[in-house]
């Protein structure tokens, strides 16, 4: 498999590859981009976490909800515990071998689009636990689209991510999800053949 | 500190004690494999020494230290009517890694040895659930073995179904109490 | 990394090998991290037989063929109540609860493995994200037990610092332990109160340490630097916010029909069951067991400050309540005492192969150099032997096992954390209980699993 690519190599691939599949409409008059635009906005500006909590980060992350730091200015307010009414999954602090299967179901239950930040320096690449049941990063099982550095974050940090991640969402990029998607398509296309509709 | 518990267990078992020592102000008293089970019961039951709580079960693994025997299980003992502890230590060889199981002097050495067991592979005989319960049941070695290398991990495939925590003769009764319906 | 197709059904999902990550050196026996056993390549194949790929139609998380008239509810590691990673798989009867099993191990981060690899002043960080809400009771405890093992005592002032903050770190963890069980039983706005308590507490810590959590503040011969000169008045203005904080969740919920009815005579337990089971600390002392360490084995002189042991009489969800609701309040009272009584002084034991030497000392003086660079090089060198060290943490008998082989890292370290003892009779007190009590139990047993799986 191709490793990690530079942001310039995926901006070239990007303009060689179809727009992804959940992007509204096929005709790229200035309808359909205004919309486009106007869907990302409200993509951007209406994130609900799911907050999959496991240690120490959960708790910085329970201080950003707090009145204090507000997450819900920026519009990731409504924290939703159930992946299927949610898009954003913030994975907040260490995950272990035993907890990886349980990551991943939750995250093939979200319903696309969906972003994944992966909060703290455990869940980002094991953190200091070069350990016999810590899983060095989430990015084995699910792929990140920001990663928080800190043990843990400051809130202002992860208010930081949520930003960048508005920011990338704004832009129209496609999230990480949908660059393996992609790169699968492009690289085995037999397999990938869609249903005819 | 506490000698009259040292003497307690040397009169009542004898050549079972092996050793007693004090430092740090902790007693410790190592005593044989098969009495250990005894020994534990006495101190729990005895009107002298009362110790009603087993805070700590856990074990060391001397490989490092050239240890013989290998392991050494250890409990920590603590009796809240006198207000002293002890340190009940075990050698455990590596060639027969067994030990009786304390679960039915306290109740709360069930955990801990389940975690002995998953850290070092010292098997509790008499335990209700010898499993593993800290690594997750693919999980292969020990860890906390001095052998084991730090960052060796395992896939996990699937989670446990946890099903066979349940005996058959458990489910007959749980299956027994809906059809009386008691929980109503 | 390759990442499943999920677009795909499952049926035609193509199964491929994951490619081990790349670690930044070579594993030391050799192979790859992962054992992979030898498997066929498509799902078709591998029916019946385990796979790597996470199918959900062959997870047996909800499912279980003799159980045909109970609901097997699966109240899985990642659930909305807001307590840590541990799974609860319940046998249902309608309501009610027939069978409960819990299983642990959701953060087991091989604490113990990690300290033998550390020196023992590098082992405090990992000290701190044991019970991370009270992360400096977990430095203090660990500290003491080094302390023990070399057999030296730390300056007074030290001593007081600990004490002052130790006891903000477990206002902290109460204000947590109650704010969330509120919210798990619906009442959100006393969350709100309590992170606020929390959140005035963090700025000390962070100013006194620079993190607002994990202050890895506590050192082995004292702590890690003097607090700073303003630490006396946001200490006392924070003596006179929390208090108000805790009035208010009290006013609100203490005679609450609501809650009084969702607790009152929720898992009580006796003293000798709880006992039995290895209970320590406020859910001990909630079922009628005046046992606090602080009382009964003092350290720090807190058998000189005036303060009191809060006891429960039936051991229910609402008496643990209670007493967490007390002991914030002799907790202010202890800070209040040791910061009236602070002596000056230093820090750190006087003792150059402990405690860092002074920079100037290191600058100019070859014996504080020497000092310096065998601290650096081979860290603090711990005389062979074993201790068992105790204190009192937020959540009852914080014990550390250490033995030493006389060198600069541990041997072994085993922390003795009071939530897994408390965690473990979860499964025979649930029986006959119903689901809804499930989350007002788990929420008042204060169940941090950073220390219960360590």
């Amino acid at each position: 498999m191709s490793p990690r690519k530079t942001a310039a190599q995926i901006a070239d691939q990007r303009r060689v590859i179809e727009p992804p599949p959940t992007q509204v409409g096929e005709a790229r008059g200035v309808f359909s981009t205004q919309l486009e635009k106007m869907v990302a906005w409200a993509r951007s500006g209406s994130l609900w976490p799911l907050p999959f909590g496991t240690a120490c980060c959960a708790i910085e992350f329970m201080s950003v909800v707090s009145s204090h730091y507000d997450l819900a200015r920026f519009g990731a307010e409504v924290v939703r515990f159930s992946p299927r009414q949610s898009d954003m999954l913030i994975v907040a602090g260490t995950v272990v071998d035993k907890q990886a299967p349980i990551l991943k179901l939750i995250y093939e239950q979200m319903c696309e689009p969906k972003w994944v930040i992966s909060m703290g320096v455990c869940a980002s690449s094991g953190g200091f636990y070069r350990a016999y049941h810590v899983m060095q990063g989430i990015d084995e099982v699910v792929p990140v689209d920001v990663y928080v550095p800190g043990c843990p974050p400051t809130p202002e940090g992860l208010i930081y991510a949520i930003l960048k991640l508005q920011e990338k969402i704004e832009r129209g990029e496609p999230s990480r999800y949908q660059e393996i998607l992609l790169e699968h398509r492009a690289a085995e296309p037999e397999r990938h053949v869609l249903a005819e509709t | 500190m506490a000698q009259f518990v040292a003497d307690n267990l040397a009169v009542r078992f004898g050549e079972g004690v092996q050793r007693v020592s004090d430092d740090f102000g902790d007693l410790t008293v190592w005593v044989d494999r098969s009495i250990v089970h005894d020994v534990l019961a006495h101190c729990k039951r005895d009107p002298e020494l009362r110790f009603d709580f087993c805070m700590d079960v856990t074990a060391v693994d001397y490989l490092g230290l050239g240890g013989n025997p290998r392991f050494a299980v250890v409990y920590h003992l603590y009796s809240l009517s006198t207000g002293k502890r002890v340190r009940i230590k075990s050698g455990v060889p590596e060639s027969d890694p067994v030990v009786a199981s304390a679960t039915d002097v306290w109740k709360s050495t069930d955990w801990f040895e389940r975690e002995v067991y998953d850290m070092f592979g010292i098997r509790f005989e008499g335990h209700p659930n010898m499993k593993r319960i800290l690594c997750h049941q693919d999980f292969v070695g020990h860890a906390l073995r001095k052998d084991y290398p730090a960052d060796l991990r395992w896939k996990n495939p699937r989670p446990d179904d946890l099903v066979d925590e349940i005996s058959p003769q458990e489910m007959e009764r749980m299956q027994a109490r809906v059809r009386k319906g008691l929980s109503d | 990394m390759v990442f499943k197709d999920a677009a795909l059904s499952p049926q035609e999902m193509p199964v491929t090998t994951p490619v081990p990550r790349q670690h930044g050196r070579p594993h030391p026996t050799g192979t790859a991290p992962y054992a992979e056993p030898a498997l066929p390549k498509t799902i078709a194949a591998r029916r019946g037989v385990t796979i790597e790929r996470f199918l959900i139609e062959d997870i047996a998380l909800t499912e279980d063929p003799l159980s045909e008239n109970m609901v097997v509810l699966n109240i899985g590691p990642n659930h909305p109540s807001m307590h840590g990673a541990f799974r609860i798989k319940c046998w249902l009867d309608g309501e009610t609860i027939v069978k409960a099993i819990p299983e642990i191990g959701y953060l087991h981060r091989c604490f113990e493995k990690m300290s033998e690899l550390h020196p023992w002043q590098e082992v405090v960080p990992y000290t701190d994200r044991l019970n991370y809400m009270s992360p400096f009771l977990n430095n203090v405890g660990y500290c003491m037990a080094v302390e023990k093992l070399l057999g030296i005592e730390i300056p007074k002032r030290a001593q007081r610092i600990r004490v002052i903050l130790g006891e903000l770190s477990r206002v902290m963890d109460h204000l947590v332990c109650v704010g969330t069980n509120l919210v798990d039983l619906g009442a959100l706005t006393n969350f709100w109160y309590a992170f606020r308590g929390r959140e005035e507490i963090y700025s000390i810590l962070e100013h006194v340490s620079g993190a607002r959590m994990m202050v890895a503040y506590g050192r082995v011969g004292g702590l890690m630097r003097d607090v700073h000169p303003g630490f006396e008045d946001e200490v006392r203005a924070v003596l006179k916010s929390i208090p108000g904080y805790i009035d208010d969740v009290d006013r609100l919920i203490t005679n609450n029909r609501i809650f009084i009815d969702r607790t009152r005579g929720i898992q009580p337990l006796s003293a000798t069951e709880a006992i039995d089971w290895g209970w320590t600390g406020p859910c001990l002392r909630a079922c009628g067991v005046p046992y606090d360490i602080r009382k009964a084995h003092p350290y720090y002189d807190y058998d000189q400050f005036d303060w009191q042991v809060p006891v429960g009489t039936t051991g229910d969800v609402y008496d643990r309540y209670l007493v967490r609701m007390e002991e914030m309040r002799q907790s202010l009272r202890i800070v209040e005492q040791a910061l009236d009584d602070l002596p000056d002084g230093p820090v750190n034991v006087d003792d150059w192969s402990i405690s860092p030497p002074p920079k100037d000392a290191v600058y100019n003086t070859i014996e504080g150099m020497v000092a310096h660079f065998k601290l650096v090089f081979e860290g603090v060198q711990v005389p062979p032997g074993e201790v068992y060290s105790y204190t009192e943490a937020g959540n009852g008998e914080l014990g550390f096992y250490l033995v030493s082989d006389g060198g600069g890292q541990p041997y072994r370290i085993h922390c003795r954390a009071p939530c897994f003892a408390i965690y473990q009779n979860i499964g025979p007190t649930l029986e006959g209980h119903m689901i809804s009590d499930i989350v007002a139990i788990m929420g008042s047993l204060n169940i941090i699993a950073g220390e219960l799986d360590r």
